[in-house]
Order: C-alpha cells, then structure tokens, then sequence
C-alpha cells in the first residue's frame, strides 16, 4: 500500500492517521477535510469555547501534525467514490488516488422538519457554528434549546453561566434518557431545574416561527415560547451522501464489517461507521462519542494494514455540566436495567446497567475512581469466548 | 520512562487509567496520581493513554 487517502479531517481521520505512521506506513497520505481547518477538538465548542471563544481549548494534537507528513486538501468536501477506479471524487477539483481508503466524514447536525432555516435557528457542530452562536450572545438573547441529549443539556449549562433564560424542550421523560436511562436521567433533569432551567419533557417543537427572524417556538401541546435564539439539538446524520451509489453498504452510515473493511482496502472509523458489537452479538452501532473516533481510528489504521484484530472496544463517554463531571464506561442506557448504587444529596451518585444480570456498565458524577474496577468487570467479560458464528447458507 | 502530566488540564475523563491503570490511578476523591518514571515495557499503553486523553494533558520523554 502506497497511498493512502483520509476523507474527514476530524478526531477519527487523525487517529487513524497518526497510527498508520505510528505502524511504519511511509506512503502517501492525504487528508480531505470540508471544513477549513485542520483537525480540532469538538467538545468544548459547546462549553468553555461558548464561555470565551479562546482557540486554545480546541488545540488538539499538540503541534505533532507536522511530523504526520500528510498532504490536507481541506476546505472541500469529497463529493463521490469511484471505487473501481480508487478515486475520492472532489466536485471540480482533481480527484485523489488511492490504494487504500480510510471514510471518516463524521455525522452533521440534524434540523427540524419546520422553520428550521429561519434566522436565529442554529445548530452546533462546528467551529464556524460556534463562533455564529457565541456571536449572538452578546444580545442576551432569550434562548430555546430543542433536544436534551449531552449538546443540548450542556449548551443550557453552559448557557445559565452566563445567566441567560433557557428553556430545553425534549420528546423524552427525562434528558439523555437514551445514554443514561430514566432513573439517572432523572437526575440530570434535577440538576437542570437547580440552576433554573425551564425544562418541558414530553414535548416536541412543531414549528417555529417569526418574520424576519425567529419569536416563537411552538409545542406539540400548544404552547407557545417566546425565543431570540433556538439551538437545535436533536442528533447527527451521518455523513454518506458522498457514497450513494458508489456500491459501499450504506445503513445509517457506512457498514464495515468484524475487522472493520467496507471493501477491500477501504476502512471506515468514527461517527460515520457501523460496526457489529461483539457483546451486543453482533448488532449494528454506530457510536458517536470521543473516545470511538480514537478507538476505531486506531483500529481502522490497523485493519487497512492488513493486522487481523476485532474491534470491540469497551465505550466510554463522559459529559459537564454544572461543574458536575458526568463519566461513564461500558453499555449503558435505556437498554439495560439501571441500578442506582448510590446517590447523595449533593449529586454525587454512581449507577451500574445490567444485562441478563450481569454489569455491562456504568455511569457516576463523582465516583470516577470506580470506573476503573467496572472497566476491569466489563473488558473480562467482553473478551470471554463468544460462540462461533453460525455459517451464512444462501437458501 | 519519564512521564508528565499537566495537571491544569486534567478534567478526570478516567481514560488513561483505563489504558494503563498500573501507571495512572484516581483517589477516593477523584483526584489523579501516577507513576512519573514507570517501566519501559509499559510504553505502548501509556502511549494509548495518551492518545486518550480528551485533554491531551499527558506529556512522554518531557515533551
């Protein structure tokens, strides 16, 4: 393998490029990337870089990408695969060459269906759109946060720093019931009513409205909010529109298999990618969190190398809010059946999530130190022998 | 190996005692300790701690 194309110049392209160095890989190796920039880190766009617009909090690789000896093509998105030919389509621009092919386009922000173009709706993903929603701050704006998944519970945290009214508007029971569950949510939404967020759980933004830009953000009970600003939060589509057609399986991202190929000589990693979870038998993730664009970057690396392996990681995802840190490791959520170990008056608390009655994972706010011997439990029993697949018969 | 950890950044993600829990450890009040000159045969995981870190607070052969 001599050339090497990345198509995403996020955490998960990085990763993977930095371990194919790191393995001895001395060919060409080219990054595409649609934003401007080089690789960044994300998280802090919707807590201290939304506090104090300071680039130092997004500096990710500690002045190391030189040493990648990369070409980055950014600004410019890839716009099709050509993989009988090993081409990365770029609009106008020459396409680029490969022998190897590592997809990690992430996810974009999803909209609303209904007024989701008026001025003053805004969704957070980039840098760019950090930079536009930290700009309409300075109006004190009265802000409506649709979706109370970790953005938009920590942008409403990070929003009540800075003493503006915030409303967070969620379908669900609780917030980041899907992460977390009812019980623990629960919590996160006592937290959110403490420090004087207008919480309205059970609900769902029907339209918003305003002329010429937004007032009103209407609910599915009929309520009307008034609202300067509304910050959608409601999840990520990963990016594929560039694949259609190029004949990679594409289901709510790019399907890679065991070893993590979409095809021959083409990987994929990171918020783009679904991959069979061996402690799940097998099922279909796709798993937008930090610590898997590292993991699967790394592994993605591997797999184009050619190094057998399965990608089972044990996930890890953490969240801020309200200088409370949020931290957690393995499969947890509304999935599994929640065990509330402990929880203290002032917020500390520590829950373990089973599965057929065994722990598969936990998720604390100040009992971080635990984590450690719930890792040890869960990466034993993911490793433990799983039996063979049983052989595809076509009938 | 030398190791170094800038402790102004460190957020307790927890993710490098999970790569290299021999070497990184946190406290009952979640406070974080390590081993600044641990064994060289542990190289290849604290360099996965590391690569971890959301942080990028942990520094190798004093970078």
């Amino acid at each position: 393998m001599r050339r090497v194309a990345i198509v995403g110049a996020g955490l998960a392209g990085l990763t993977a490029a930095q371990e194919l160095r790191r393995l001895g890989y001395d060919g060409a190796l080219v990054l595409v990337g649609a934003e401007p920039f080089r690789p960044y880190r994300r998280p802090p766009l919707s807590k201290e870089y939304l506090l104090t617009a300071d680039d130092r909090h997004l500096t990710l690789a500690d002045g190391d990408l030189d040493d990648l000896a990369a070409t980055w093509l950014l600004g410019h998105a890839a716009t099709g695969l050509d993989l009988p030919g090993r081409r990365v389509l770029r609009g106008t621009l020459p396409p680029v060459d490969f022998d190897g092919l590592v997809i990690a386009t992430g996810a974009g922000a999803r909209n609303l269906p209904d007024g989701g173009h008026l001025p003053g709706v805004m969704t957070l993903r980039s840098l760019d759109d950090a930079r536009m929603l930290r700009a309409r701050l300075a109006d004190r704006p009265r802000v409506v946060i649709a979706g109370a998944g970790f953005l938009g519970s920590e942008i409403a945290a990070t929003l009540r720093a800075l003493d503006l009214p915030v409303t967070l508007v969620s379908p669900d029971p609780v917030p980041l019931h899907r992460p977390l569950g009812r019980q623990v949510g629960a919590l996160v939404a006592d937290l959110h009513r403490a420090h004087a967020v207008d919480l309205r759980l059970h609900r769902r933004v029907t339209a918003v409205t305003g002329d010429p830009t937004v007032r009103q953000v209407h609910l599915d009970d009929g309520t009307a909010l008034p609202a300067d600003l509304v910050v959608v939060a409601v999840g990520a589509r990963p990016r594929v529109e560039w694949l259609r057609g190029s004949g990679l399986r594409l289901d709510d991202g790019v399907v890679v298999d065991g070893n993590g190929l979409a095809a021959p000589g083409v990987v994929a990693a990171g918020d783009v990618a679904r991959w069979p979870q061996p402690a799940l038998d097998g099922e279909l993730l796709r798993v937008e969190h930090y610590s898997n664009a590292i993991d699967q970057g790394a592994h993605a690396a591997r797999a184009l190398l050619g190094y057998p392996g399965r990608f089972a990681p044990v996930p890890s995802f953490w969240g801020d809010l309200y200088g409370r840190k949020l931290r957690s490791v393995g499969l947890t959520g509304i999935r599994y059946d929640t065990h509330l170990v402990a929880s203290e008056p002032g917020g500390r608390f520590l829950a373990e999530y089973h599965r057929d009655g065994g722990v598969v994972g936990a998720v604390t706010a100040g009992f971080t130190h635990s984590l450690a011997h719930y890792r040890d439990l869960i990466a034993k029993q993911m490793a433990a022998p799983v039996p063979a697949p049983t052989p595809f018969r076509a009938s | 190996m030398r190791i170094r950890v800038d402790m102004t950044r460190c957020q307790t993600h927890a993710q490098c005692v999970f790569a290299a829990p021999t070497v990184f450890t946190l406290d009952d009040n979640d406070e974080l300790s390590y081993d600044a000159a641990p064994d060289d045969a542990l190289r290849q995981a604290i360099e996965q701690a590391a690569r971890a870190c959301p942080e990028r607070a942990i520094f190798l052969d004093g970078a």
